[in-house]
C-alpha cells in the first residue's frame, strides 16, 4: 500500500503542471460512476423486490419504488406467517424452514473454515519450519492438486462419502473441506517463509518444544494473514453449491444455497413468488455484507496477493 | 508461476548446504531432521490429502474405464466410455455450448475488467470504489443467479421493461435457445468484472513508476505508453488472470443450475452440467467420469498452452 501512496503524491505534482482543465479524467471519473452503478443497482432492485407486495409488482414493475410497501415478504421467509396468510400474499404456503438451513449453513461454513484454517497452519509449519526428507516433494503433490477441477474428486468423494454411509449428515459435507486445501496452505506457507524466525529461534535455544513455538509464537503473529484467510475461506464456504447440492439434499441438513434453489421451483404454478425469494436471497446475503462491511479493506486488499502471488 | 517455482527450489538449496558441512557421524540424524514433529504437524492435512485429492483422482480415473451405476461393483470395460463419447451428440453439444460460453464470458469479462483496473489505477484508487466492484463476487453464485432470473424475467423483469419502454420487443433471455448462453455469460460477467479487475489492478502496480516517468520525459502519448510499456509489463499478469478465469469459466454450473437447468431443450447444457446429469440423473458414473477426465485434459492443456504461448512465466521487466 506504500507504493501506491506514493506514486498518487508523485502523480498530483506532474499531473496540474501539463494538463490545466482535465476533460479525460472527468470523462474517466463517469466510467468509474458508471460500473459502480451497474454493480449496485441490481442490489438496491433486490432490495426494492423484497419490500413489494406480489399483487402490486406486476402493475409497478418499472416503479422504482417499492410496490405496494409491505414486509411480508420478509415475514415470510422467516416463518412469521400462517401458510393461509402466505398464500394470500401470493407465497406458496410452504414452509421452507429458513432458520434451519440459516442454521445449517453457519454450521458447514464455520466447521470447516476453522479446521481448513487451522489444519493448513500446521502444515504451513511443517513446510516452512521444519527440515525433513521429502518435503519438497510433498509440497510440490500438494500444489499440483491445485490444478484438479472440483467436478473430477466430486464423483468419487461422493461415492465415497455414501460408501460410508455419511449422506446427508454434516461429516459427510464437511469433511472433504475439513483438513486442508493446497491454497490455504500455500497461502499460509508464504506468509510464514517472510516473518522473522529470532524470537522462534530464541525459544528453541530456551527448550520451548515446536508445538509451544507454533502456538505461542507463530499462531500470533500470524493473526492478520490468518485472519484473512479465514474470512475469505468462509465465504467461500458460506457461497458453496455443488457439494452440498451432491450429499446434503435432506432437509436437515440442507444450507441456505441449497435451499433457495428448491425455494425457487417451490412456487405453485401461477406466478413465482418474486418477493419471497427476494427477501429470501437478501437475507442469505446478509452474514457476507456484514463481514464484507466489517473487513472489507481486508477483504479488497488481499485479492492482489491471493489472486497472483 | 514464477515466484512459485523460485519459492520452492529456494529452501531446498538452503536446507541441502548445512548438510554436507556437518560431520559424518551426526548425517543421519541430521537427514531424518525433523520427520518426527514434521509427521504430527502435516499429519491431518496428509489425510486430507490422501483421502479427499489423491485417491479420488487415481479412483476417478479408473471409473472412467468401467461401467458402473453406484449398484454393484464396477465393470472394466476397457475405452467403451471414450470410444462411445465420441459418437455422443450430447456430449459434442456440451462441448460446444461450453466453448461458446468460455469465448462470450472471458471475452468480455477481460475487456472490462482490464478497462476498470486502468481506470482505478489512474484516477481512483479507493478502497470504497475496489470494495462496491467487488461485491458481487463474494455473494454466492446461487444468489446472483436468482437475482438475474428475477431482473430479466419475461414479463415483469425490470430489463425487459426498459426495453419494451424503449419500444423494443421484450427477450426471453433465459427462455430462448439462441439467448440462454450470452445471458448466462453476461451474468457471470457482472460477478467476476470487479475481481477481474482487482487482479489487473495489483498488476498494475507492480509496474514501477520510473517506467512511466522515463516514457513521459520522453514526449511519449498516453495511447503509447499503454501498448508499448503498460501491455508488455502487464503481459505476465494478465496471462495468469486468463489461466484462472478460463479454468473457472470452463466449469460454470451453478448459473446454469439455477436459471435454466441446461435448456431450453440443449441450449445451455454446460460440460459440468453434462457430467452432473449423467452421474446422478442417470447414474452412469462410468461415463460421467470419463467424461471428467476429458475435462480435466481440456483444462491442463488449455493452463499449458497458454504458459507456453503467451510465455506467462517471463516478466520482460528484466
Amino acid at each position: 500500500m506504500s507504493t501506491s501512496t506514493l506514486t498518487r503524491k508523485k502523480s498530483v505534482n506532474i499531473v496540474p503542471v501539463k494538463k490545466p482543465v482535465n476533460w479525460r479524467r472527468v470523462g474517466a471519473w463517469a466510467l468509474v460512476a458508471v460500473a459502480v452503478a451497474v454493480t449496485v443497482a441490481p442490489f438496491l432492485w433486490m432490495l426494492r423486490t423484497a419490500l413489494s407486495s406480489n399483487h402490486s409488482l406486476a402493475a409497478n414493475a418499472g416503479n422504482l419504488l417499492p410496490a405496494d410497501f409491505s414486509l411480508g415478504a420478509f415475514k415470510r421467509v422467516l416463518g412469521m406467517q400462517t401458510p393461509e396468510e402466505a398464500i394470500a400474499e401470493g407465497g406458496s404456503g410452504a414452509a421452507i424452514n429458513f432458520w434451519l438451513y440459516l442454521r445449517n449453513s453457519v454450521i458447514f461454513a464455520t466447521v470447516t473454515t476453522a479446521g481448513q484454517v487451522f489444519f493448513s497452519a500446521m502444515a504451513a509449519y511443517a513446510f516452512s519450519r521444519l527440515r525433513w526428507p521429502g518435503r519438497n516433494v510433498v509440497f510440490s503433490l500438494f500444489l499440483a492438486t491445485m490444478m484438479v477441477p472440483p467436478i473430477f474428486t466430486a464423483l468419487p468423494n461422493f461415492l465415497m462419502i455414501k460408501n460410508l454411509g455419511l449422506l446427508n449428515t454434516f461429516a459427510g459435507m464437511t469433511l472433504p473441506f475439513l483438513f486442508m486445501t493446497p491454497f490455504a496452505i500455500f497461502f499460509l506457507r508464504q506468509f510464514f517463509l517472510s516473518m522473522s524466525r529470532e524470537v522462534e529461534e530464541a525459544a528453541m535455544l530456551d527448550g520451548a518444544k515446536h508445538l509451544r513455538i507454533f502456538f505461542q509464537i507463530v499462531l500470533p503473529n500470524a493473526a492478520a494473514p490468518l485472519a484473512t484467510l479465514a474470512l475469505l475461506t468462509f465465504i467461500g464456504q458460506w457461497n458453496e453449491y455443488f457439494w452440498p447440492l451432491l450429499v446434503g439434499q435432506d432437509e436437515s441438513v440442507r444450507v441456505l444455497t441449497v435451499g433457495l434453489g428448491v425455494f425457487k421451483s417451490q412456487s405453485p404454478q401461477g406466478a413465482p413468488d418474486w418477493t419471497g425469494l427476494m427477501a429470501a436471497t437478501l437475507v442469505a446475503a446478509i452474514p457476507v455484507l456484514l463481514l464484507f462491511i466489517a473487513f472489507g479493506k481486508k477483504v479488497v486488499n488481499s485479492i492482489g496477493f491471493s489472486g497472483i502471488k | 508461476m514464477t515466484t512459485l517455482t523460485k519459492q520452492q527450489q529456494d529452501p531446498a538449496a538452503r536446507a541441502r548446504r548445512p548438510k554436507a558441512a556437518k560431520p559424518v557421524q551426526k548425517s543421519l540424524i541430521h537427514r531424518l531432521g525433523d520427520l518426527k514433529v514434521a509427521l504430527f504437524f502435516i499429519f491431518p492435512a496428509m489425510i486430507g490429502f490422501v483421502l479427499f485429492y489423491l485417491i479420488p483422482t487415481i479412483r476417478g480415473v479408473y471409473l472412467s474405464f468401467t461401467e458402473y451405476s453406484i449398484l454393484g461393483e464396477p465393470t472394466w470395460i476397457g475405452m467403451k466410455n471414450y470410444t462411445a463419447m465420441l459418437g455422443d451428440e450430447l456430449f459434442w453439444n456440451a462441448m460446444a455450448v461450453t466453448v461458446q460460453y468460455v469465448g462470450l464470458n472471458i471475452g468480455f469479462q477481460t475487456l472490462i475488467a482490464l478497462g476498470l483496473a486502468l481506470l482505478m489505477h489512474r484516477v481512483a484508487k479507493s478502497t470504497f470504489i475496489r470494495g462496491a466492484l467487488l461485491l458481487p463476487f463474494l455473494v454466492a453464485n446461487v444468489i446472483v443467479a436468482l437475482l438475474w432470473f428475477w431482473m430479466l424475467d419475461y414479463q415483469m423483469g425490470i430489463v425487459n421493461e426498459i426495453i419494451n419502454w424503449m419500444g423494443l420487443p421484450r427477450i426471453a433471455f433465459f427462455g430462448s435457445e439462441q439467448w440462454a448462453i450470452p445471458t448466462i455469460a453476461a451474468v457471470n460477467v457482472w460477478r467476476h468484472m470487479g475481481y477481474t479487475a482487482l487482479l489487473i489492478f495489483a498488476g498494475l502496480q507492480s509496474i514501477p513508476n520510473h517506467v512511466y516517468e522515463v516514457a513521459s520525459l520522453d514526449g511519449s502519448s498516453a495511447t503509447r505508453t499503454f501498448w508499448s510499456i503498460t501491455m508488455p509489463l502487464l503481459r505476465p499478469v494478465m496471462v495468469l488472470v486468463l489461466v484462472v478465469t478460463v479454468i473457472g469459466s470452463f466449469q460454470v454450473f451453478d448459473t446454469v443450475a439455477v436459471t435454466t437447468a441446461g435448456g431450453p431443450i440443449n441450449a445451455s447444457r454446460v460440460i459440468q452440467m453434462y457430467i452432473y446429469q449423467k452421474a446422478f440423473g442417470e447414474s452412469d458414473f462410468g461415463y460421467a467420469s470419463a467424461l471428467s477426465v476429458i475435462l480435466f485434459l481440456i483444462l491442463a492443456l488449455v493452463a499449458f498452452v497458454q504458459m507456453k504461448f503467451l510465455k506467462g512465466n517471463e516478466s520482460d521487466l528484466d
